[in-house]
């Protein structure tokens, strides 16, 4: 098979799976069957796209231009490649686990649900393979579009009102700052929007004031990377199922936020012109006061998706963080990243999910000595919960470690110690979870019996199982990973300190 | 300075009426006022296009029989696949044999267009203003104006009427 | 590739007279109709009619394109210009040619239904002679060359519209003082643009509008000929809704029969538009100061408070049909702002944003007209739940309504990327800021309606609801799916509009 094939099916096959479960919508089993199938099929897809990548190849696809120098056209380098690999792998168990979920908690419109999933991956899998800025907006829109239905899937006036503010903060943002920046780029780069390695206005005449204006706006223009002040669309999304809180705001979503600042740092700034740009500068104290603020947010809310939200939001900030240090250990970093908060974030949300199916409790003030009767969902948590935290052997040691690395080398000594007062925030917000579950503090009250029995599905107790000892592989893999990623950063000044340890 | 604006009375007229054929059109309640101010003002063009076509000392665009080409029998004036250029010295020099001098008709043909359009709209307007007066027996434009606000509400009422029906 | 194939299977007397046949068709048929004793009849001759009239249109842009000037000159009566009335079509007016007679013929299409619901039976044939008559007046605006004789295409088609606004009365007689707003400001417009015509023919002498363009690079600095160009803006900008002298537009397109609010809406104020760029730009060179002035201290601004105040407005009416008109007016903002740049890219840009308008108005009009036929209701309350009980309409209906936002992958994304390009090539990155915010008022006014349609419950289930008839679906469907090409594929209308805009500035405009 062609690269080309290759990446086109990875585009296509998410629609067509749409439209198979749309057909199949009055069989619930045949139904999920084609969704399981078809996320298989997309990840063997992927797979094969990340073998070719990783032999060196670079598969492109070019079907055409909407405009005169506006092209519909695909490319997928390493950090693209491993965002696709991350998305399409974590569809599957997240699949699996949305039956449980779905069922478990006998939703409704779940063809609906279904279908918009299928599309939102189509979305996840345009941004990561997009050839150039045009065709990577389209698909950040179609994102933001397919997953406005998720968000609004109970149909209550909560969920209305969240997925309002879902959707005009993404769309507002998009289009107010996002799509301004790609049309000035457009004028200052000559009509052009590829992304090209070293980056695209390496070679452009820009007046500081201009390159500032033109990265503020690109930053805040990616709403999905929840940058304060442009965060508040996530919590809000939390009233969505946890389904699509797990792969959507923990992975698809929101890691195509960040997965678009990297890019548009890597390709269209450049490492070169960004160091001379003065608002990275500002940028990167934005992501800090992110880091610490949504930290300290997330400490004080009893709700557990909600605390899990402001996490996420903290967590991204690292890659934003990683994108505007500007150099081979921040942007490894922030790649890391990406890879390791998904696996343990999705993790996270599916054991609050579980736990929500089980018992109908959403407040962690209710979850005391609850791990007594679902201990592996509350081991799976802890696993998880260790990793945002970066405690070794767990994957999100990496990312913390690289990022440390870069700003020191990048003179901003200040960023380790913001990093290490957010682990130890980590450590406030989110170990008290597991340990008052699992070891009730003498004297409390015994936990309610289930609101569904049985309890949780089983499916829904396997799936955070699964991807919380991912935590534990992705930790010693990291080398192949920064082997594979390493093409990425080609053009990025290699310093011989940081090494890939 | 009296000499200037003397000259141009024909155009001082004209201004005037327009300017008060406009404020009749803009400020009358009256919907046929309305109409006569604006039937007013389309007649001032004419006027104006017709003041246009005036050249001094001439006489109504009638050829008259010394202007006639004689003995020859009658030709269209002009060849039409002539060229432009052409055309436009043959013409020139037509008018330079002219005995009499006469006035533009071209301004006196485009108004008769005009006042065609204007009579058609006058007619237009005036079938609309019956209608009104049938359905609302009033020809104001306020009593008309506090009419719709009346059945706006009336409908706001009744929408609102249903849906306490429909919700009980 | 279609054009080509007709270009060559067409007739001989065809292709000689396509250019003036477009208007012409219609121009004769229409009486014929007013005599035809069943309305069925008339509407057959009238699908027909507009068949003719497009194919013509087809056929003049393919004789266009084809031409090596670009330019198709057609002397009536074969009185030779400047001294007889001459047709002239180049790449501009046929792209608005197309426009105005493709909507013409879908229009035509669904007129059955919504007709049988609105009009009285023994009035069809009338109805249908007046629409025709507003179809040959606009045509003939639009194909034109001469200046007196776009004054008079320009009275055809305005006195059959407000007959045909007028005859929304039978559903709402708040129809007929709209009618006779839009009678008053109308005759204004146009009698402002004859005004100015006659200071123009004072001066040049001439009335044919390549002449007059041919004389007035003599003429610099004439305050007749400024004064004449005022008048002449003024006058086709009140016939284009240019904010502010819109202001007959919204009672006109909520209170007109279904089939006149849609046709109305994709086509009247665009011909007016074209006359407007015509003369802006073929007549009056842009070079001239006075008119960069003009450009960047009346029309700039204009658009753009056309933009964001009516944008407001729309976020404002309960009405869909009211707040698609404000939307409308809004939009011609847009395509106005893109004409005040005055550079070939603008103009591009202006018209691409044109010919998308059409088209998404044309689709959102039609979806209202379908909720109309079957619910007799055109509130956002009447449209709650309709997303369940009508998907078919609805689902098109929120494809345009997102073209109209400027969501990827509809046209009106693609012509507002345009837009965006050409202002920041022209430094007016300010402008760009309120492009994009009145795009995000447009992102509340049409999810208003969305979130009605689709995620509220119907307020009331007694009331009857079903999906619009076939005849309307077909049309309406064909618009919303071109919508999605367009984005897609933009080639042909951006050709279309890259080649009007240079007929409109003259090739040297493209360096």
């Amino acid at each position: 098979m062609t690269s080309e094939f290759l990446i086109a099916a990875a585009i296509c096959l998410p629609l067509i799976i749409a439209a198979g479960i749309a057909a199949a919508g009055k069989f619930p089993n045949l139904r999920e069957g084609v969704t399981i199938a078809g996320s298989i099929a997309l990840f063997a897809i992927v797979v094969q796209l990340t073998m070719r990548v990783s032999a060196g190849e670079v598969p492109e696809l070019y079907i055409g231009e909407a405009l005169p120098g506006l092209a519909f056209a695909f490319k997928l380098e390493p950090l693209g490649a491993l965002f696709a690999f991350v998305a399409s792998g974590l569809w599957i168990v997240n699949s699996f686990y949305s039956i449980g979920y779905m069922r478990g908690n006998r939703e409704r419109n779940q063809t609906r649900f279904y279908i918009c999933f299928a599309i939102a991956l189509c979305g996840a899998m345009g941004v990561a393979m997009a050839g150039n800025l045009f065709t990577l907006f389209i698909f950040y829109e179609i994102l933001t579009l397919s997953t406005y239905p998720l968000v609004a899937h109970k149909g209550d006036a909560a969920a209305q009102r969240g997925a309002r503010i879902y959707l005009l903060t993404l769309l507002g943002t998009s289009i107010g700052f996002f799509l301004t920046a790609m049309m000035w780029t457009w004028v200052l780069a000559g009509q052009n929007l590829d992304f090209v390695d070293g980056g695209l206005l390496q070679h452009v005449e820009m007046s500081p004031v201009v390159a500032s204006s033109l990265l503020i706006l690109f930053v805040f223009g990616i709403g999905k990377a929840a940058l304060m002040p442009f965060h508040f669309w996530l919590p809000n999304a939390m009233v969505a199922p946890t389904p699509v809180s797990a792969l959507l705001h923990a992975v698809a979503v929101v890691k195509a936020g960040v997965f678009t600042v990297m890019k548009v740092s890597l390709y269209i700034f450049g490492d070169e012109v960004l160091q001379a740009t003065p608002s990275r500068e500002f940028l990167m104290d934005m992501a800090c006061v992110t880091i610490v603020l949504a930290s300290l947010i997330a400490l004080t809310k009893d709700n557990l998706k909600a605390r899990l939200a402001y996490s996420t939001i903290a967590q991204l900030a690292y890659v934003t963080l990683g994108a505007m240090l500007a150099d081979r250990a921040g942007v490894l970093g922030g790649s890391l990243q990406i890879a390791a908060h998904a696996v343990a974030k999705i993790t996270l949300f599916m054991c609050a999910g579980a736990i929500y199916v089980a018992t109908g409790l959403t407040n962690i003030s209710d979850m005391k000595g609850l791990g007594r009767k679902m201990p592996l969902v509350f081991i799976a948590f802890f696993i998880a919960s260790l990793s945002i935290i970066g405690i070794p052997p767990l994957a999100g040691d990496w990312p913390k470690y690289e990022l440390m690395q870069g700003a020191i080398d990048r003179g901003s000594d200040w960023v380790p110690w913001i990093l290490i007062g957010s682990s130890l925030l980590n450590i406030a917000y989110l170990l008290p979870i597991p340990i008052l579950a699992l070891m009730p503090p003498p004297g409390s009250k015994p936990p309610k019996e289930f609101k569904r029995p049985g309890g949780a599905p089983w499916l829904t107790v396997a799936a955070p199982l699964f991807t919380a000892g991912l935590c534990f592989v992705l930790f010693f893999i990291v080398d192949p990973i920064g082997d594979f990623l390493a093409p990425a950063f080609a053009t990025v000044d290699i310093d011989p300190e940081v090494n890939i340890p | 300075m009296w000499e200037f604006v003397l000259d141009r009375a024909g155009y001082w007229a004209i201004i005037g009426l327009m300017m008060i054929s406009l404020y009749i059109a803009f400020s009358a309640e009256n919907l046929i006022k309305r109409l006569v101010g604006l039937s007013l003002f389309q007649t001032t063009i004419c006027l104006f296009y017709v003041t246009l076509g005036k050249v001094t000392g001439g006489t109504a665009p009638i050829l008259l029989q010394e202007d006639t080409p004689s003995g020859a029998a009658y030709q269209p004036p002009f060849e039409p696949v002539a060229q432009d250029a052409e055309l436009l010295a043959a013409t020139g020099e037509r008018f330079a044999d002219l005995v009499y001098t006469y006035s533009n008709p071209l301004p006196h043909v485009l108004m008769l267009t005009a006042i065609v359009v204007g009579v058609a709209t006058l007619s237009v307007g005036l079938a609309l203003i019956v209608r009104i007066r049938e359905a609302y027996g009033t020809i104001e434009a306020d009593d008309v104006r506090a009419l719709d606000m009346e059945t706006a509400a009336l409908q706001d009422a009744e929408a609102e009427k249903e849906l306490r029906e429909a919700t009980a | 590739m279609i054009i080509e194939s007709l270009l060559v299977s067409a007739p001989d007397w065809a292709i000689r007279h396509a250019a003036v046949l477009i208007p012409v068709v219609p121009l004769i048929v229409a009486p014929l109709l007013a005599l035809s004793p069943s309305g069925r009849l008339a509407w057959l001759v009238t699908i027909a009619a507009t068949a003719a009239t497009f194919y013509f249109a087809l056929l003049t842009l393919g004789i266009v394109q084809s031409t090596p000037g670009g330019i198709i000159s057609y002397p009536i009566g074969n009185w030779p210009p400047p001294i007889g009335i001459e047709f002239r079509v180049d790449a501009l007016n046929a792209m608005i040619l197309l426009i105005v007679s493709g909507m013409a013929f879908l229009a035509s299409i669904f007129a059955w239904p919504t007709m049988l619901a609105e009009v009285r039976k023994e009035k069809i044939g009338l109805f249908l002679c007046a629409f025709l008559l507003c179809v040959s007046g606009l045509c003939g605006v639009a194909g034109t060359g001469d200046a007196f004789n776009l004054f008079v295409f320009l009275e055809i088609s305005s006195l059959s519209t407000y007959v045909l606004v007028a005859m929304g009365s039978s559903r709402d007689r708040r129809a007929l003082p709209a009618a006779f707003d839009y009678l008053i400001m109308g005759t204004l417009g146009a009698s402002f643009y004859i005004i100015g015509v006659g200071f123009l023919y004072a001066v040049t002498g001439t009335l044919n509008m390549a002449d007059i363009a041919a004389q007035l690079p003599a003429l610099t600095g004439n305050r007749a000929v400024q004064v004449g160009f005022a008048f002449i803006i003024v006058g086709l900008g009140l016939k284009a809704a240019m904010w502010p002298l819109h202001q007959w537009l919204p009672n006109a397109y909520a209170y007109s029969p279904s089939l006149v609010t849609m046709f109305l809406a994709a086509t009247a104020t665009k011909v007016a538009l074209y006359a407007l760029i015509r003369w802006l730009f073929t007549i009056f060179q842009p070079d001239y100061a006075f008119e960069q002035a003009l450009f960047y201290w009346v029309l700039a601004p204009l658009g753009i408070a056309a933009m964001v105040v009516c944008s407001f407005q729309a976020v404002f009416q309960n009405d869909v049909r009211r707040m698609l008109a404000y939307a409308s007016v809004a939009q011609v903002g847009y395509m106005i702002l893109g004409i005040s740049i005055g550079t070939a890219a603008g103009v591009s840009a202006g018209l691409l944003h044109l010919f998308n308008h059409a088209l998404m108005k044309g689709a959102l009009f039609m979806a209202v007209a379908g909720v109309c036929l079957t619910y007799q209701g055109t509130t956002i309350r009447d449209f709650a739940g309709l997303g369940r009980s009508a998907p078919f309409t609805m689902t098109a209906f929120a494809i345009a309504g997102l073209s109209l936002i400027g969501v990827p992958l509809t046209a009106g994304f693609l012509s507002k990327l345009q837009l965006g390009y050409a202002l920041f090539d022209h430094g007016w990155w300010w402008a760009v800021l309120l492009v994009v915010f009145s795009s995000l008022l447009a992102v509340f006014y049409i999810g208003r309606v969305l979130q009605a349609v689709f995620f509220q419950p119907p307020v009331n289930p007694r009331k009857h609801r079903k999906e619009a008839p076939l005849l309307l679906l077909v049309p309406l469907w064909i618009l919303a799916l071109a919508n999605i090409y367009f984005g897609i594929d933009a080639s042909f209308p951006a050709g279309l509009a890259r080649d009007g805009a240079i007929a409109a500035l003259g090739m040297e405009a493209l360096q």
